[in-house]
């Protein structure tokens, strides 16, 4: 296998990844869990200050 | 209290107040050389005073003084409030806060005093580049060891574009820092020509894209909806722009080298992935600035969330002129001309700086328990800024396109139009403008700091506790 292959093997594959990433992040299972990270910094108590 | 049920706050408290003074130091470095581009004599004819040694003195006090220490204290903080956990250990993390003062002091002696590797943004010689790889490996292990230790099972976005920063940058660094060390004081790269060119580039573009951006991301994705007292506009978009900017952000470093010696498919690959960065740089604009959305009212009196929103602007702006710049016919109006100068301060003054201040006021008053000096400051602060960055950026535009239109002027006979010179006396006005606006920008500064300092005056530092686990 020449580098060129290689390469053309690995971006496809790249590729591959981030369209499964894309899917998983819109995925309607996904919401509720993330509206929750979502509110994570807003739950936790303030400092004195604020 | 037992130290393992409060926060780490000394360390962050720590990077908070050099992230000030440092600030000024490289923004004054960067005012004094402003002045001597319109005129020359302020030199004094005094090899280290000159435009050459502190033009590096400036990038670096700015980008590395500045900004890192503002990556720093905001890293550790949030990674600690959204962790619920103290730091993974306070003795490395006091070991990185002396690290890098060390790191800051020894480029401030041996820039001015030529001692360089002409690399851009990595002109610090071997010793200091070993002592920035330690200190930046111990700054890995307290950031992902306090991820590892948390008592949260999601990590938060934020702490994302932390993590990707903090390693991405580990790698740069080494790679783009390789070198025969011949004495104590000099070194060669290890790459030649070309090769050398790519990996500079590499290098140099994204330590744009991961210490100037991924970084302050991550303070955008905590300050912002913090200060807004709202959730982030859109989770999901967050982490699709995430590794979208993973992804794309490492090919575009041939842009810096188009008409040059780099193959021509080297740098169409660079121009395309530049292009294609403007999709994961706007969808952060997109989530950060719609995140007030449905609580625009705040930005009248919030002089903090004025910095934070206006930055995501620059933002916004700056990465859409990147891209456009990055166009091979564009560039070549653009390159080595002002028009470069202006982008570069659209962002490092306009994102960079605000976000990092509008991250400062949100955090100093906090660390020390006290409340902020005077609003109205910090109103009048914004506005001595946002007109400083106006001034800066808009004359750098005209001077810059100016500079490319009388280089490029030819007559009907095929000669130049113009000399180099002319040039040179055309820009001298808009060099004056430019000074201007660093002046503005410095002075806001300083009115920032003798705000905090009057905040935090006699103030006692706290100790916050760490909330106990919920579910």
């Amino acid at each position: 296998m020449n580098i060129g292959i290689i390469h053309s093997v690995w971006t496809l594959l790249l590729i591959i990844i981030f369209l499964a990433i894309v899917v998983w992040a819109w995925s309607g299972k996904r919401k509720r869990s993330f509206d929750e990270a979502a509110r994570m910094p807003l739950e936790e108590e303030n400092d004195q200050s604020s | 209290m037992a130290m393992e049920q409060t926060y780490n706050y000394r360390v962050v408290r720590q990077f908070a107040v050099v992230t000030i003074i440092w600030g000024i130091v490289g923004m004054l470095v960067g005012v004094w050389i402003a002045a001597q581009l319109a005129w020359p004599v302020l030199n004094f004819d005094i090899p280290w005073l000159t435009f050459s040694r502190l033009r590096a003195l400036h990038t670096n006090a700015v980008i590395f003084a500045f900004g890192g220490s503002a990556l720093f204290a905001t890293s550790y903080y949030v990674v600690q409030r959204t962790c619920h956990v103290r730091l993974f250990s306070d003795g490395l993390a006091a070991f990185t806060f002396w690290g890098w003062q060390l790191v800051i002091v020894a480029a401030a002696i041996t820039l001015p005093l030529g001692i360089t590797t002409t690399k851009e943004y990595a002109e610090l010689e071997w010793p200091i580049d070993v002592l920035i790889t330690v200190v930046w490996v111990a700054y890995a292990i307290v950031f992902f060891g306090t991820i590892a230790k948390r008592k949260v099972s999601h990590i938060y976005v934020a702490n994302w574009f932390f993590g990707g920063f903090i390693l991405t940058i580990a790698v740069l660094h080494v790679f783009n820092s390789l070198a025969y060390p011949v004495t104590f004081f000099k070194s060669y790269s290890i790459y030649a020509g070309v090769q050398d060119a790519m990996m500079e580039w590499w290098y140099g573009h994204n330590a744009v894209g991961f210490f100037l951006t991924a970084g302050f991301l991550g303070i955008m994705y905590y300050f912002i909806p913090k200060q807004a007292n709202r959730p982030v506009y859109s989770y999901r978009l967050s982490v699709v722009h995430f590794w979208s900017l993973i992804f794309a952000y490492i090919w575009a470093g041939p842009h810096h080298l188009h008409y040059t010696a780099l193959p021509d498919w080297t740098q169409s690959l660079g121009m395309v992935f530049s292009l294609i960065l403007l999709a994961p740089s706007w969808g952060g604009m997109i989530n950060g600035i719609m995140t007030l959305s449905g609580a625009w009212q705040k930005l009248r009196t919030d002089p903090i969330l004025k910095f934070l929103i206006v930055s995501v602007s620059f933002y916004g702006m700056s990465t859409f002129e990147g891209p456009m710049m990055s166009i091979k016919t564009v560039n070549a109006l653009s390159h080595y001309t002002d028009w470069t100068i202006g982008h570069v301060h659209s962002g490092a003054l306009g994102w960079v700086a605000m976000v990092s201040i509008g991250a400062m006021y949100y955090l100093i008053p906090r660390l020390f328990g006290r409340q902020l000096h005077s609003i109205r400051l910090a109103e009048i602060h914004f506005w001595v800024s946002t007109i400083g960055i106006v001034l800066y950026i808009s004359a750098m535009w005209i001077s810059g396109v100016m500079q490319g239109l009388m280089w490029r002027a030819v007559n009907a006979d095929g000669t130049l139009t113009y000399s180099f010179v002319e040039s040179v006396e055309a820009m001298h006005p808009f060099y004056i403008v430019r000074l201007l606006g660093g002046v503005f920008f410095l002075a806001g500064m300083v009115i920032m700091a003798y705000n905090l300092w009057i905040t935090i005056a006699g103030a006692k530092p706290i100790e916050a506790r760490i909330p106990a686990p919920a579910h």
